[in-house]
C-alpha cells in the first residue's frame, strides 16, 4: 500500500537494517587496525590491507556508512512523524537509499585498491565526490519538501537540527570537493598549500559539527523525550543552542592546524570560537539528560534510555575536551597523538554510535509492527559491553597520548631529544592492547544486536503494513 | 590581508559574538514576570505526545556562556586573529619559535662548551662527555648503526676493534666530519662466474673457516694474491687507508655466507658514510668520536 495518507517506512526499515550491516563492517576495520598497530605483520604484505588504505575504509565506513546511515533512518522517520505527512518525492527516498548504498560500496572497493584524493575524510575520488553530491540534493529534497507539507505550523527542533545538517553538509562537500581530474581515478584540488589545508579543515571540523553533531542531536531531540515519556526540558534553551551551535562551529575548523604555517590570526581565531562553543554544545546535553528529571528512575529499567543517556554524557565530555585541545598550549602537546584518536572515539563511539544504536532499539520494533525488541536482557548486556569497550578504548589512548606528547618534547640541555621515536613507540604497546580489547568489546556488542534484531524482525506477529498518518493534535 | 578581507573577517567575527550574545540576552532576561511557578509546556504536539517544556536556561549555563565570550574577546584583543590587528602583546608564533630556539641554542652552547680544547680520548674518559655523546648518538646515528651501535647490514658495526676506516682518534673524526665513499669494484664480468665462486671459497676460509670446497679455495687463493691483495692485503687483513674491510676477523659487514661473499665479490659493493661536520658543527662531531673511539679498546692500531 503506498497511498498518501501512509507513512512511508520502507526506505526506514532498509537503512535501519544496513546501519547496523555497516556498523559492523566499519568496526571490524576498526579492529583489524588496532591490532594492525600491535603486530603489524597482520597486514600479510599485501597492500589492499595495508593500515594507509584500510584507515581510510574505517574511517569512511563508520562515519558515513554506519553514522549516514543512521542519520538517513532516523531523519527519514522522525521527519515523517513530526510533520504528519508521507516522506516528499516518491521514489526519490528510495533513490537516496540505493545510491548511498552504491557509493559505499564504490568507496569499500577504491580506498582498498588505494584510489584517493588523500584528504582526511574525503578520500573519496572525483567521481565518488559527484555520485554523493548528487545523493545529498536529493536527500535535501526529499527532507525538505516532507518539511515543507507539514500539517503542524510549528517545525520540531529534532527538525532544525536535520535540515541544518542536511544544507551544511552539502555546501562543505561541493566546497572541499572541488577537484581538476587527471584520469578517472585521479584528481587534484582547485586549492594550494595551506589554502587548501583551511578548506580541508573548514569541512573536517563541520563535518564533526553539522554531520556528527547536529544530525545526531536531531536523533536525541527526538528518541529521549519519546523513550522517557517526557517533554523536551526547555524550548529556549533548544533556540539558544541550536542558533550558537550552527554559527559558531563555521569559525573552528582552524584549530586543527595550530603551529602549522596557517597565518596566526586564522588559528587564533579557530581557539577564540572553539571555546565559544563550549556552552552551546553543553546546551543539548542539558536539554537531553534533564528531559529525564522527574524520570531518573526509568534509568534503572531502561537499557535504551542507558544508551541514550550515558550518549549525551560522552557528548558533553568529548565537546568540553575539544575546545580545551584547541588551545594552542595543549594543542603543543595533544597534536599528533593518540590523545586525538581518544578525542574522536569518545565522541564517535560514546556519543555517536551510542545515540545511533539506542535510537534504533526504539526504532526497529515499531517500523516491524511491535512494542519491542525480542530481548530486553540483551540491550543491557550490550550496553554494558559497549560501555566498557569505550571507557577502555578512550582511557588508554589518553594516557597513551599524553606520554607520547611528553616524551616527543622531551629535550635534554645538549639539545637532542631525551626519546627516539622508537623508544617512545615501544611505550605505547600496552596501551595499544587494552585499545583492541576496547575496540573489541564495542565490535563484539554489534553482534548481540544483530541477533537481537533478527530475532525481532523475524518473530511471530510482525507487521510491515504502512501505517496511517494520524491527525495532528493541534 | 587586503582591506576588503580584513573588514570581512572583522565583520562577521563581530556581527557572530553579537548575535550570540544578543540570543543570550533575549532569551534569558525580562520575562521573569510571566513565567508560572511550574514548568508549562509550549502547546505544541507533534507524533502525538511529543511536547517541550519552556524552562528557564540553566543559571550556571549562562554563566559559562558569557564568559567564554568575554575569555573570546579578551584573547581577540591580545592575540593576533581580529582581522589585520595584530593583538597588544605583539605576540607571533614565529616570534615564539626564535626565541625558544634562541636560548635552546644558549642552553646547549653553554653544555657543549665544556668540552672544548679536550682530545679524543680525554673525552672518551670523561663521563659527562659521553653522556651528551651517547644523547647525539641516539639522536643522529642510530637510524644505520642501531641503538647498540652494533650495526645492521651495510652499516657497520662500530663496536669491533677493527673499523674498515680504522679506529685511530684521527680516522674516526675523520670518518664522521667528512664522510666516507665506500667502492668494491663487481669482478663478476672481469673473472667470470666460476672465478668469482673460488675466490669466495678463499675469502670464506680466511676468518679460521674450513671453506665449503677445499680445491676452490685452493684456486681462488691465487686469483686473490694477484687481484684482491692491493686493496685487502696479502693476508686479507685489510687496508684502513682504502677503507678496505679486514676479511679475516669473522665480521662481515655484508655477511659472511658464501652466496653473501660470492655476491659482494660478483656485483661489488658501494656505500656510503654522509659527512656530518656541517651539520652538526666540530663540538658534537668531536664528542660523536669520542663516543665511538670508547666503544672498543683500541686493540688494533693502525
Amino acid at each position: 500500500m503506498q497511498r498518501a495518507d501512509t507513512y512511508n517506512d520502507t526506505v526506514v526499515r532498509r537503512f535501519a537494517l544496513m546501519t547496523i550491516v555497516w556498523g559492523i563492517v566499519g568496526m571490524l576495520v576498526g579492529v583489524i587496525i588496532a591490532a594492525q598497530l600491535l603486530f603489524p605483520a597482520l597486514n600479510f604484505d599485501i597492500a589492499w590491507l595495508s593500515y594507509g588504505r584500510l584507515r581510510p575504509l574505517h574511517t569512511n565506513a563508520v562515519i558515513f556508512a554506519f553514522g549516514g546511515s543512521a542519520l538517513f533512518t532516523t531523519s527519514y522517520y522522525i521527519v515523517q512523524r513530526t510533520c504528519h505527512a508521507r516522506l516528499f518525492g516518491g521514489g526519490l527516498a528510495s533513490f537516496t537509499f540505493w545510491g548511498w548504498q552504491a557509493i559505499i560500496l564504490a568507496a569499500a572497493i577504491t580506498l582498498p585498491l588505494g584510489y584517493t584524493s588523500g584528504k582526511e575524510y574525503a578520500e573519496l575520488e572525483w567521481p565518488i565526490d559527484i555520485a554523493i553530491a548528487i545523493v545529498w540534493v536529493a536527500y535535501a529534497i526529499v527532507f525538505l519538501g516532507t518539511l515543507a507539507k507539514r500539517q503542524v505550523k510549528h517545525i520540531y527542533v529534532a527538525n532544525w537540527f536535520f535540515a541544518a545538517f542536511i544544507i551544511t553538509v552539502a555546501v562543505l562537500h561541493i566546497v572541499n570537493s572541488a577537484e581538476i581530474p587527471v584520469s578517472m581515478w585521479k584528481s587534484y584540488p582547485v586549492y594550494a598549500g595551506v589554502v587548501d589545508a583551511m578548506v580541508e579543515w573548514w569541512y573536517g571540523h563541520n563535518a564533526v559539527g553539522f554531520f556528527l553533531t547536529a544530525g545526531f542531536l536531531g536523533i536525541m531531540y527526538y528518541f529521549v523525550p519519546k523513550q522517557a515519556g517526557r517533554p523536551v526540558y526547555s524550548y529556549r534553551l533548544s533556540v539558544v543552542h541550536f542558533w550558537a551551535l550552527i554559527s559558531v562551529y563555521m569559525w573552528a575548523g582552524p584549530h586543527h592546524l595550530i603551529y602549522t604555517s596557517l597565518p596566526d590570526w586564522a588559528q587564533s581565531l579557530g581557539t577564540a570560537f572553539s571555546l565559544i562553543l563550549i556552552a552551546p554544545s553543553w546546551g543539548g546535553m542539558i536539554n537531553g539528560i534533564m528531559t529525564l528529571s522527574g524520570a531518573w528512575h526509568k534509568l534503572r529499567t531502561d537499557p535504551i534510555l542507558k544508551f541514550l543517556i550515558v550518549s549525551l554524557s560522552f557528548y558533553g565530555m568529548s565537546t568540553f575536551e575539544g575546545p580545551m585541545m584547541s588551545i594552542k598550549t595543549v594543542n603543543a602537546l595533544s597534536h599528533y597523538t593518540d590523545w586525538t584518536i581518544g578525542h574522536v572515539h569518545s565522541g564517535a563511539l560514546g556519543w555517536v554510535a551510542m545515540v545511533s544504536i539506542g535510537a534504533l532499539y526504539s526504532l526497529i520494533p515499531r517500523l516491524y509492527g511491535r512494542t519491542e525488541m525480542y530481548s530486553k536482557r540483551l540491550i543491557d548486556i550490550h550496553f554494558w559491553t559497549m560501555t566498557i569497550g569505550v571507557v577502555l578504548y578512550v582511557a588508554s589512548m589518553w594516557v597513551s597520548g599524553i606520554m607520547q606528547g611528553l616524551m616527543w618534547r622531551a629535550t635534554n640541555a645538549d639539545g637532542t631529544l631525551t626519546y627516539t621515536f622508537v623508544e617512545a613507540l615501544k611505550q605505547t604497546y600496552p596501551y595499544y592492547a587494552v585499545r583492541l580489547a576496547g575496540g573489541v568489546l564495542v565490535f563484539g556488542g554489534m553482534f548481540l544486536m544483530a541477533y537481537n534484531v533478527w530475532k525481532t524482525i523475524t518473530g511471530p506477529n510482525i507487521s510491515t503494513a504502512s501505517q496511517p498518518i494520524p491527525a495532528p493534535s493541534v | 590581508m587586503s582591506t576588503f578581507w580584513n573588514l570581512w573577517i572583522v565583520g562577521f567575527v563581530t556581527a557572530n559574538i553579537i548575535f550570540i550574545a544578543w540570543l543570550l540576552y533575549a532569551t534569558s532576561s525580562g520575562k521573569k514576570s510571566d513565567q508560572p511557578a511550574g514548568p508549562e509546556t509550549t502547546g505544541h504536539i507533534w507524533d502525538g505526545d511529543l511536547q517541550e517544556y519552556n524552562n528557564p536556561l540553566p543559571r550556571w549555563w549562562l554563566a559559562v556562556f558569557y564568559a567564554s565570550i568575554v575569555f573570546a574577546i579578551l584573547y581577540l584583543a591580545l592575540y593576533p586573529g581580529f582581522g589585520n590587528f595584530k593583538g597588544l602583546l605583539g605576540w607571533s608564533a614565529t616570534n615564539e619559535l626564535q626565541g625558544q630556539e634562541a636560548e635552546a641554542r644558549l642552553t646547549t652552547a653553554r653544555v657543549l662548551a665544556k668540552f672544548d680544547g679536550k682530545s679524543i680520548a680525554e673525552l672518551a674518559a670523561d663521563p659527562e662527555a659521553l653522556g651528551v655523546a651517547e644523547n647525539l648518538f641516539a639522536a643522529n646515528c642510530t637510524a644505520c648503526h642501531g641503538a647498540d651501535a652494533h650495526g645492521n647490514k651495510g652499516f657497520p658495526n662500530l663496536a669491533r676493534p677493527d673499523l674498515s676506516w680504522g679506529r685511530s682518534e684521527a680516522a674516526i673524526l675523520a670518518t664522521i666530519t667528512a664522510g666516507r665513499q665506500g667502492v668494491m669494484p663487481a669482478w663478476k664480468d672481469i673473472l667470470g662466474t666460476e672465478s668469482v665462486t673460488r675466490v669466495a671459497n678463499y675469502v670464506y676460509s680466511l676468518s679460521g673457516r674450513p671453506a665449503p670446497d677445499i680445491k676452490a679455495a685452493a684456486a681462488g687463493a691465487q686469483t686473490f694474491a694477484t687481484t684482491c691483495a692491493m686493496c685487502h692485503g696479502a693476508t686479507g687483513q685489510g687496508n684502513p687507508i682504502m677503507g678496505a674491510p679486514n676479511l679475516t676477523s669473522g665480521y662481515w659487514i655484508y655477511g659472511g655466507s658464501l652466496a653473501t661473499i660470492e655476491e659482494s665479490i660478483g656485483n661489488g659493493r658501494r656505500n656510503q658514510m654522509p659527512a656530518w661536520g656541517e651539520l652538526l658543527g666540530e663540538q658534537k662531531v668531536r664528542l660523536l668520536a669520542a663516543y665511538v673511539y670508547s666503544l672498543s679498546p683500541p686493540a688494533v692500531t693502525h
